[in-house]
């Protein structure tokens, strides 16, 4: 027990190490050379020449590490700053997503008929891509105002993370098991009362899969939401320093948005799993 | 007139090109404060019937009355102890029972619904689990629980669908021994559901055989003659109790009541052919090389003479 314990720590750091390491060989440097007429140049050598290596990338971004929340100026700020704005247009789009995805899943799981209707529709909206339906969005919103891009960016979160939100609580709706219904059913129990006493409860642990899902989706969208909006948060942040060809900072934004994406994940599934405990 | 009264019943399932009837020409009539048995064979269609009861599912063609009232659905005048207890596992014991006191009666005062669940649940004996979920009791506990929530609801009959089939003996020994005295106590009348004869003798007034399915109908009833005590290391050796179990036992072997038995098996063939060691050997033509053939045949074995 105490050594599989030890593993579980240890061997993930291992993996780290040895992917820094070969990071670090792959990863093209910097030297400067003198030439034969006196003047000075830099040049970059290595195997994949632009890829700043783990080194001089902590050694260019740190101040955007060690400050998390600083704000020095409107595109330079501390890295979690960033990765607060995100967040926030994220939760947003999220909760849009449960909150239309929720009831429909239920209707899908409910009616047959509904979900003959709709299930191909459905089936064919799930894999466009943020990217396509961002245009829209902005179309669509063009004359809120001020807010139109940020009503864009909400409906493109939205529409793209409620999917696994649907089809999960129709999968979790259509689960439930007949011996519930009959209980409810002896009980004469009404139809709210049914849907609030002995559905529900019964999908829960369904729905809190596709939670988890349309999370992982919504912060997949964030990004490319920012890059084409332009509204300030750690995909924009990415974009305007690949602009100005600062390469280190592309990937601190990557880590950072990885773990972020890993953090929620983990978080999502500690509060599925408790509902799967109680099933 | 009996209080439950089943007239002329049939019940089958599927479309009408495709429709295999399960219960055929089934004729009950139970007396108020009774407890009739019915002992079938698995598959024969005996939690079909209990539903009929409960108004889960409305017969084809004949009537079903309690207390000459057609049975038009499901209510909570009928209690029913599910085949797999069919508790909500999000509840705790306490509120597992809750929810059907809650809905069987809204009028009641808070103190009153806790009163009655307190005592159903003392009545079984869970008094120390009541706070525990479904998933952390064992398969008898749970079977308690189902007992107790459905007197919670005070029908007027209570219905056991096998209440002691997914257990192991043992506990069944016990339990058939709890779960008749609480039925008795009650003074309801109940119509317990089994696939075993003695469990049937040890616990009912009255045992009604099941013929096996397609097309099940109900035996001839037998009555059990019994002191009511029944204690079950004595009625082991209680030559009544043996004569009524070979009756009974007698009617669900005999002609007419027993299952076709059929198995089916899936042979596997050896996948080479033999090689014929006459022709000669030779690139053209001549001998073929063994050949692989790979295919099953399914062969039915009817067991009845
Ligand atoms: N809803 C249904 N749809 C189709 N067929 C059904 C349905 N319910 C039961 N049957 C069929 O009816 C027959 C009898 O089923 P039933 O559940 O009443 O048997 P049982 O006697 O209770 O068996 P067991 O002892 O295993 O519980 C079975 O062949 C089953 O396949
Ligand atoms: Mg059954």
């Amino acid at each position: 027990m105490k050594k599989i314990h030890w593993e579980s720590v240890l061997m993930p750091l291992v993996g780290i190490a040895l992917t820094l390491l070969a990071w670090q060989m792959i990863s093209g440097r910097t030297v400067t050379r003198s030439l034969a007429d006196g003047t000075v140049e830099e040049v970059r050598l290595g195997w994949v020449q632009d890829l700043p290596g783990p080194v001089q990338t902590w050694e260019k971004t740190r101040k955007y590490v060690v400050e998390p929340f600083a704000k020095r100026e409107e595109l330079d700020q501390g890295i979690l700053r960033f990765t607060w704005y995100s967040l926030v247009i994220v939760a947003k789009g999220y909760a849009i997503a449960l909150i239309l995805g929720t009831p429909m899943g239920f209707l899908l799981g409910l009616s047959a008929t509904f979900s003959k209707m709709f299930d191909p529709i459905i089936q064919v909206l799930r894999p466009v891509s943020p990217l396509a339906w961002m245009p829209l969005g902005v179309v669509l919103f063009a004359n809120a105002g001020k807010s139109a891009n940020e009503l864009a960016a909400l409906f493109t979160i939205a529409v793209c993370a409620m999917w696994p939100t649907v089809l999960n609580t129709a999968v979790g709706v259509r689960a439930i098991p007949q011996d519930y219904l009959n209980v409810a059913r002896v009980l004469k129990l009404s139809r709210t009362q049914t849907l609030f006493r002995i559905m529900i409860p019964a999908t829960l642990p369904y729905m809190f899969t596709g939670y988890r899902l349309s999370l992982g989706i919504a912060w997949l969208v964030i990004v490319a939401v920012e890059m084409l909006t332009g509204r300030i948060g750690i995909g924009n942040f990415l974009w305007n320093e690949y602009n100005n060809g600062l390469y280190t900072s592309i990937v601190l934004c990557i880590v950072t948005i990885g773990l972020v994406g890993f953090s929620l994940d983990r978080a999502m599934s500690l509060l599925e799993r408790r509902f799967k405990g109680i099933l | 007139m009996s209080f439950l009264v089943l007239d002329r019943v049939s019940k089958g399932f599927g479309p009408p090109e495709a429709r295999r009837e399960v219960l055929r020409g089934v004729d009950l009539s139970v007396e108020q404060g009774e407890i009739v048995a019915i002992v079938g064979y698995s598959g024969a269609g005996k939690s079909t019937l209990l539903h009929l009861v409960s108004g889960l599912l409305g017969p084809d063609t004949g009537s079903v009355r309690l207390d000459g009232r057609t049975i038009e659905g499901p209510g909570p005048d009928r209690g029913v102890v599910f085949q797999n207890y069919s508790l909500l596992p999000w509840l705790t014991v306490a509120e597992n029972i809750r929810l059907a006191v809650d809905s069987v009666f809204p009028g009641w005062t808070e103190a009153q619904r806790a009163e009655q669940v307190d005592r159903h649940i003392h009545l079984v004996n869970l008094t120390p689990a009541r706070d525990r979920r479904p998933g952390e009791l064992s398969g008898g506990m749970r079977q308690r629980v189902s007992v107790a929530r459905a007197l919670a609801m005070d029908p007027r009959i209570l219905l056991l669908d096998e209440p002691l089939g997914a257990l192991d003996a043992l506990t069944r020994g016990t339990l058939q021994d709890e779960i008749s005295r609480i039925c008795r106590a009650s003074g309801k009348t109940v119509v317990l559901i089994t696939n075993d004869p003695d469990e049937g003798i040890l616990m009912a007034d009255r045992i009604i055989p099941l013929s096996a399915g397609p097309g099940a109908t109900l035996g001839p009833s037998f009555p059990v003659v019994l002191d009511p005590t029944r204690d079950r290391r004595a009625l082991n050796h209680d030559p009544r109790f043996k004569a009524l179990r070979a009756e009974v036992v007698a009617w669900l072997m005999g002609p007419g009541a027993r299952p076709a038995v059929s198995v089916s098996r899936k042979l596997i063939l050896p996948d080479l052919e033999p090689e014929d060691l006459e022709i000669p050997r030779s690139l053209i033509g001549g001998r073929r090389r063994p050949r692989r053939r790979s295919e099953e045949r399914r062969e039915t074995v009817d067991l009845n003479p």
